[in-house]
């Protein structure tokens, strides 16, 4: 009963990290730096929110949560494929302008500055925390199955083979006749609606979108992707293992048996003893963040 | 070349559109004589329901009853706060009014900066010599503190006494000592009336960022539930949403913080510890009108009816009359001094 507790919580909070670092994986696989999940995550929020309020119904919510990061990601490819900016810095850019842009909609739509009205999510109230329930969740699904879709499209289609070539060496794959350009366009428009979904999932699940609600998120799915080395199925291992340790932080601060700043490094020093070269190196895509 | 140049132009044209436009925040009042009030909110901002709403109620009540000219700015991150209040400050106005412990620093420095302008501070925090004295501050800043053990005492006691459970829970936002206030009272208040309870704590975490992760909140709430406990008490701004989301999914019952959070969940909202944050800053800008500002500390408890706990309409189905008869001998205790309530862990 413990056990199954820990695994579905564990569930619950690995769902928004998955989503992001699906998209993550996929933007970097085509040489663009992922530093925008953060933003992408937020905007996917917000236009869950919003579509849920306004359309009535969980599912419009998650169009319009597509679309808000499809939007995002238009903007991050305008400025690191159109105009070639550097990619850390536009990413850092794009997180603090949705942040910003949030809090103005918000603003706008519910003359609040810090958190939205309840929508319509994809639980009921009193629905308790069963297998059952924590399933009835598209989202949940979506998030399990994300990475390993990405693994099957990124190896056993002819789209990804050229993704990952854009991503290794783009002149050679010009050569060949790949349009370098387009292909990353996609790849960051499948990262907008992949992160987007991400957030979509944390609004929904709070029924509100509140300023800010990622709260980091966006970075410790980047740190899975470096974590699990730009392969779908270890990212999504790594996913697992964060949120895990988060449920066992969450689960031990209960048992009060360590003091809770230290229980809070866990994340973080796992992260660390794996860089420090437990998982093997780390081998980025070649091109990632390059500009020719 | 041309198009850096054209560029360079719109920026330029840009920017001196922007500056005939007024600064952020409204003139709610209409011209005429009266104080001019400047606040700035803390994180989170106008509409949170909670905090930052309770100065904004102040600001308002002083608009109304004392004709003064009020000015909100809502500062977006870090440096933000300081030229919010340096603006306000600047331009003269009579009170300026920083709304969270986040401004301490920065009220600080702008008070003595600016001797002529009176600054009101909610939720400062005193610093300390190192003998534990508290450090004089400058005359013209007024630091509002509130007593929250003693409301959180009271909540505590409901909680063990209405909540049918000998576990109760409390979810802090980010782990310091403003808000071991809270906890430090509410596990007083349980372990008075029910010596043998336990009290499940938790924080969201270590920095400012765990005032806004309503996540985080819905899981820890959902783990102590989960663990038999019933009632839930948070002290963690936006944060604590999820943990009234987490009452709405398993049933169960919370308590909200600072304003009246019962439209958070209705009928899973036991109590809300209030602070009178809107009566503080009210006070605070009729002090300055009828000339009697004093700066230092004050602080507003029990006795001052600067703390307490919602029992309306809403919630008077889950409080039993035996209860409600307890908390307010519990009460009276407090305010006569036979019961002392901890502020720290």
């Amino acid at each position: 009963m413990i056990l199954l507790a820990f695994l579905l919580q564990t569930i619950r909070i690995a769902i928004p990290y998955l989503l992001a670092a699906a998209g993550g994986v996929m933007s970097e696989r085509v040489g663009v730096i992922a530093l925008g999940l953060e933003g992408m995550m937020l905007a996917g929020a917000f236009g869950a929110v919003l579509g849920s309020y306004y359309g009535g119904s969980a599912w419009i919510g998650l169009v319009c949560a597509m679309s808000a990061g499809i939007l995002v990601a238009l903007l991050l490819a305008l400025c690191t494929l159109r105009f070639r900016a550097n990619q850390v810095v536009v990413g850092i850019a794009i997180n603090l302008l949705v942040i910003g842009a949030t809090r103005f909609f918000l603003r706008l739509a519910f003359d609040s500055a810090s958190n939205s009205p309840r929508v319509d999510g994809f639980g009921g109230e009193g629905s308790g925390l069963g297998v059952l329930a924590s399933f009835s969740n598209p989202l949940v699904w979506l998030g399990l199955i994300a990475l390993p879709a990405l693994w099957w499209l990124l190896w056993r289609t002819p789209f990804g083979l050229r993704a990952r070539a854009v991503g290794e060496k783009p002149e050679a794959a010009a050569t060949l006749g790949v349009n370098v350009s387009a292909l990353r366009l996609r790849g960051l428009l499948l990262c907008g609606v992949l992160a987007s979904l991400g957030g979509a999932y944390l609004a929904l699940d709070q029924h509100q979108f509140t300023d800010s609600m990622t709260a980091g998120r966006g970075f410790i799915a980047l740190a899975a992707i470096i974590f699990g080395r730009w392969m779908p199925m270890r990212v999504a291992a790594a996913c697992l293992l964060f949120a895990a340790a988060e449920t066992l932080q969450i689960q031990l601060q209960g048992a009060q048996l360590v003091p809770s700043q230290f229980v809070e490094l866990i994340p973080y020093v796992l992260t660390i003893v794996a860089l420090a070269g437990v998982v093997g190196k780390s081998v980025p895509p070649a091109a990632l963040g390059k500009v020719e | 070349m041309r198009r850096t140049l054209y560029l360079l132009g719109a920026l330029v044209a840009a920017h001196l559109l922007l500056l005939t436009i007024s600064p952020s925040g409204a003139t709610i009042a209409p011209e005429g004589e009266g104080l001019d009030i400047g606040i700035v909110f803390d994180v989170g901002g106008r509409g949170d329901k909670s905090f930052n709403d309770g100065a904004y109620l102040g600001g308002m009540l002083a608009a109304d009853s004392l004709q003064a000219r009020v000015r909100y700015i809502e500062p977006g991150e870090g440096s933000d706060r300081e030229a919010g209040l340096r603006l306000l400050a600047a331009e003269g106005m009579d009170l300026v009014v920083a709304v969270g412990f986040i401004f301490t620093d920065d009220v600080l420095t702008l008070a003595r900066e600016y001797p002529d302008v009176k600054f009101a501070d909610v939720d400062f925090a005193v610093a300390t010599d190192s003998l534990g004295n508290p450090l004089p501050l400058p005359p013209n800043l007024v630091a509002l503190k509130f007593r929250e053990e003693e409301g959180s005492f009271l909540v505590g006691a409901l909680a063990a006494l209405a909540g049918g459970s000998k576990k109760v829970g409390f979810v802090g936002g980010m782990d310091i000592a403003l808000i071991h206030k809270f906890e430090a009272g509410y596990r007083a208040g349980v372990m008075h009336v029910c010596p043998d309870c336990e009290v499940i704590a938790q924080y969201a975490g270590v920095t400012p960022e765990a005032f806004k992760n309503p996540g985080k909140g819905k899981e820890l709430a959902l783990s102590q539930y989960q663990q038999g406990v019933n009632v839930i008490f948070h002290a963690s701004g936006s944060t604590g949403l999820g943990v009234f989301e987490a009452a709405r999914t398993t049933g169960r019952l919370a308590i909200g913080v600072d304003a009246d959070q019962y439209s958070e969940a209705p009928g899973h909202v036991l109590t809300s510890m209030v602070k009178g944050i809107d009566a503080a800053v009210y006070d605070a800008a009729k002090a300055v009108q009828t000339g009697t500002f004093v700066g230092g500390v004050r602080v507003f408890g029990l006795a001052e009816r600067g703390v307490g706990y919602v029992y309306d309409d809403n919630n008077r189905a889950l409080i039993p009359d035996a209860v409600r008869s307890r908390l307010l001998a519990l009460e009276a205790d407090i305010i006569a001094g036979r019961i002392k309530v901890p502020n720290t862990r």
